[in-house]
């Protein structure tokens, strides 16, 4: 079984998050960056499901400019067996994504297509349920537990209020919540075998995609800073602030 | 619990712009390796580092290992995180390739090593002692004891230890007592030996000792000492581990500090004599000690580095976390706003980085001394008793700080800074005191050939003045000017000593300290100065640093000049008077 993974490049999760000084984006000039954690457990289950012998090649994307090659060889260093880069500029939206992984599934016709649930920069938990509207593929989102018989995929997901059991045919697609699994380090042999592994670039003319933006980013902002809490001297003295200051009761 | 931020960035820097790391690459004819993939790798050994072996740290502190029946009980938690280190493959990184290693650069093993050693020195002092008994099996085994012990201690699925030191051997190993008789094939061990860092524990299935001993017809002194491989459990025909030699630890010392790191007093053919195989030839095991020497040497150095990086870590987040004043507006101060708590950190971040500068830029010489690089030998030799005498000296003053920072609190257990500060303690000492590493400078280093050693690194050093002092930005020119008044008193003293030192045997015992205080302080300054240099550079042009990590540069290089530069003339100063009041007193006046 081939399996087809997905990872992007974001900010790591341990960076402190910064605006930049006229407010049109997040400021990631010299800020360090990693795999999105959810794509992280995505190559870490395919990695398993490799060494159960359930797949027999994974194969991991990513789509942005040269530098995501980085997160690739990441994925290849935690046992991934070869990376397809799609070129793009800095931060393509969901929509665009999805339609280049879409041409990627084509080609590659994977049995397995695992990603993250969501990317923690931009938050939009869409492009795997895209992905598989346009390839007309069954989904199961925010994958707990994952295992693979008779053609099919018996996923647990992780619901409100409890956990839900679907079992899917393959080919499919599967995005993976936080509790999936804990993903491994990188050990050093992998990592200077990762240099060895292939690894193409494609651009979206090759795969006949013409990009389009629908949506445009027009501001972004800090978070409000918190004041600073005060102590107060009475009970009566905390609801008369709560009643006329902070206007709560 | 203090946490531990792997310092990546520093790291990246020092090797891509003051090693050179991608030129020494290709001077080792090492095609794949390159800035990019040290970065990579660096960065995944700080995972481990900060997420498994940081944690464990005070645990090591608190519940030390205990022993048993001749069997030493390593604390818990600490077999599981060396196995984790050894399937990630870490005991690997610089072995070479026919024994299962990756045989990477030094200079690249000595930031990974870095990391291990703040996330953890007792932990770490392990792998260490082991990667010291492959370097001896690899330069001076037989091939079949290379492939008998060889994979395993490099993969790490063995541990090695050496054992040296006895009771009445210590600086002087020529006392070594401990007995070898010619069996058949193999030799009988019997003998105590002291002070031996992982001697015992169960975290693998075998440990690999490097014994030194006297054959019963050696040469008394130094040129009588033989290398044995003692296993703890001999091999059988498979070469698996199977019967229990007549080896065990006998007790284990209580120390001050690196409590989780056993230190054991091993016994030797208790029951008849310790089965054990001669390493290379009889009678040159001291010998043989010394081809490790620069390298081991350097390793202790470096653990200088690494705990005063944790130290100022620690340091920096309670100094921000602490409020104590209050400001006209009524606020409570953080203690970093306070100039005497600033003061220290920045002594403590600007001899952090001056250590690492120092650090790498040594271990690289190593890897161009392997190419047959003759200047780069030279400058090993010269470089290594500063980087262990003065680093892990500056050490003591720098964990010593983090102490002061927290105040009352440091002086409590608690809160862990106590722990950073006695674990420093033991590096000035083991691996050859600063008395050894001074008399080692002064003597072989300097004196011996006439100070030519000495003197290329000056005019490396005056060449870096200059350039400062051409540079179009002020502050660089005043960096200059300080590093040039730095060099000229430290020259001054280095003339006087080979002036009147070489003639003088109490003369270059009574300066030899002040000597390598000031050396280390002068080469620490130097490439900070150089770092700096870099950095003023690297501004006007796209780079992946970040214009804040180099103004940052600049201000500790800056820092570091008027606090730690000024050290060099008082030591200078303190090496002309050649302090020959030291004898002044009889013994019965002292």
């Amino acid at each position: 079984m081939k399996i087809l993974v997905a990872v992007k490049r974001v900010i790591d999760y341990n960076a402190k998050v910064r605006v930049k000084a006229d407010n049109t984006d997040v400021d990631l000039s010299n800020t360090k960056m990693a795999i999105n954690p959810f794509c992280e457990i995505a190559v870490e289950e395919a990695v398993r499901l490799k060494e159960a012998g359930t797949a027999s090649e994974i194969v991991v994307a990513s789509v942005g400019p040269k530098s995501c090659q980085e997160q690739i060889r990441a994925a290849l260093a935690l046992g991934a067996d070869r990376g397809i880069q799609i070129e793009t500029e800095d931060s393509p939206e969901s929509l665009n994504v999805a339609k280049l992984l879409a041409k990627v599934v084509e080609e590659e016709q994977p049995e397995l297509i695992i990603m993250g649930k969501q990317a923690i920069d931009s938050d939009n938990n869409q492009t795997g349920q895209m992905l598989a509207a346009l390839l007309g593929m069954p989904q199961a989102t925010f994958a707990s537990e994952v295992s693979i018989a008779d053609g099919k995929a018996q996923v647990t997901r992780e619901v409100d209020g409890g956990l839900q059991t679907l079992a899917i045919n393959l080919p499919a697609i599967v995005t993976t919540d936080l509790r999936l699994n804990e993903p491994r380090y990188a050990a050093l042999p992998n990592i200077m075998k990762a240099k060895r592994k292939p690894l193409d670039v494609k651009t979206p003319a090759d795969l006949g995609v013409e990009l389009k933006q629908h949506t445009q980013l027009l501001k972004v902002t800090e978070p409000a800073e918190r004041n600073a809490g005060i102590l107060v001297s009475s009970v009566d003295e905390l609801i008369e602030k709560l009643k006329n200051e902070a206007k709560v009761i | 619990m203090s946490t531990y931020t792997p310092p990546l960035q520093d790291a990246a820097f020092v090797l891509d712009q003051l090693v050179g790391f991608d030129q020494l690459c290709s001077d080792l004819q090492l095609e794949e390796v390159n800035g990019e993939l040290a970065n990579v790798v660096i960065e995944e050994a700080g995972k481990l580092a900060s997420e498994v072996l940081a944690p464990l740290n005070s645990a090591g502190d608190e519940k030390h290992p205990t022993v048993n029946a001749g069997q030493v009980q390593e604390t818990e938690g600490f077999a599981d995180a060396y196995q984790q280190f050894v399937e990630n493959g870490w005991a690997t990184l610089t072995g070479p390739e026919d024994f299962g290693g990756q045989a990477l650069p030094n200079v690249l093993s000595t930031a990974v090593n870095e990391q291990w050693h703040s996330a953890n020195m007792s932990f770490a002092l392990c792998p260490m002692l082991s990667q010291g008994a492959v370097e001896a099996l690899i330069a001076h085994g037989s091939d079949e004891l290379k492939a008998q012990y060889l994979p395993q201690l490099i993969s790490g699925e063995w541990t090695g230890t050496m054992n040296l030191t006895e009771p009445n051997a210590g600086s002087d190993l020529a006392a070594v007592a401990s007995k070898a008789i010619p069996e058949g094939d193999h030799y009988k061990i019997s003998g105590q030996k002291i002070f031996i860092t992982w001697g015992d524990h169960q975290m693998t299935s075998n440990i690999v000792h490097l014994v030194l001993a006297r054959l019963p017809d050696a040469p008394a002194g130094v040129k009588g000492i033989s290398l044995f491989i003692v296993p703890k459990y001999l091999l059988d025909d498979q070469g698996q581990p199977a019967e229990l030699n007549d080896v065990s630890c006998i007790s284990l010392e209580h120390k001050m500090g690196i409590h989780g790191s056993p230190t054991c007093v091993m016994s030797f053919g208790d029951n008849g004599g310790a089965i054990g195989y001669l390493v290379g030839e009889a009678n040159k095991g001291l010998s043989y000690m010394f081809t490790m020497m620069n390298h081991a040497r350097q390793s202790v150095g470096l653990q200088g580095l690494s705990i005063s990086e944790r130290a100022y870590q620690q340091a920096l987040q309670y100094s921000q976390e602490r409020f104590q004043g209050t400001d006209r507006d009524g606020g409570k101060i953080a203690i970093i706003n306070h100039p005497d708590v600033r003061r220290m950190l920045m002594a403590m971040k600007s001899g952090n980085e001056a250590m690492r500068a120092l650090a790498f830029t040594a271990a690289a010489e190593i890897d161009r001394a392997h190419t047959g690089n003759a200047d780069s030998k030279v400058r090993v030799e010269l470089l290594t008793p500063i980087v262990k005498g003065w680093m892990t000296e500056l050490a003591q003053e720098l964990t010593s700080l983090n102490i002061q920072v927290h105040g009352g609190m440091g002086f409590v257990e608690e809160t862990g800074a106590a722990q950073h500060y006695r674990d420093a303690r033991i590096l000035p000492i083991y691996e050859g005191t600063t008395g050894i590493q001074a008399l080692d400078l002064i003597g072989r280093k300097t004196l011996f050939d006439k100070g030519a050693a000495l003197q290329e690194l000056q005019a490396d050093i005056q060449a870096t003045a200059e350039l400062l002092s051409n540079s179009e930005n002020q502050q660089l020119r005043k960096l200059g000017a300080q590093l040039e008044s730095a060099l000229l008193s430290a020259s001054k003293a280095g003339q006087w000593i080979l002036a009147n030192a070489a003639s003088d045997k109490q003369l270059m015992g009574n300066v030899s300290f002040d000597n390598l205080m000031m050396m280390g302080y002068l080469t620490g300054g130097w490439l900070l100065a150089q770092s700096a240099l870099k950095a003023v550079e690297l501004q006007t042009e796209d780079n992946s640093y970040g214009n804040d990590f180099l103004n940052a540069k600049l201000g500790t290089a800056l820092f570091y000049a008027q606090h730690y530069l000024p050290r060099i003339s008082q030591h200078a100063e303190t090496i002309c008077s050649g302090l020959d009041q030291t004898f002044a007193l009889d013994i019965e006046q002292l």
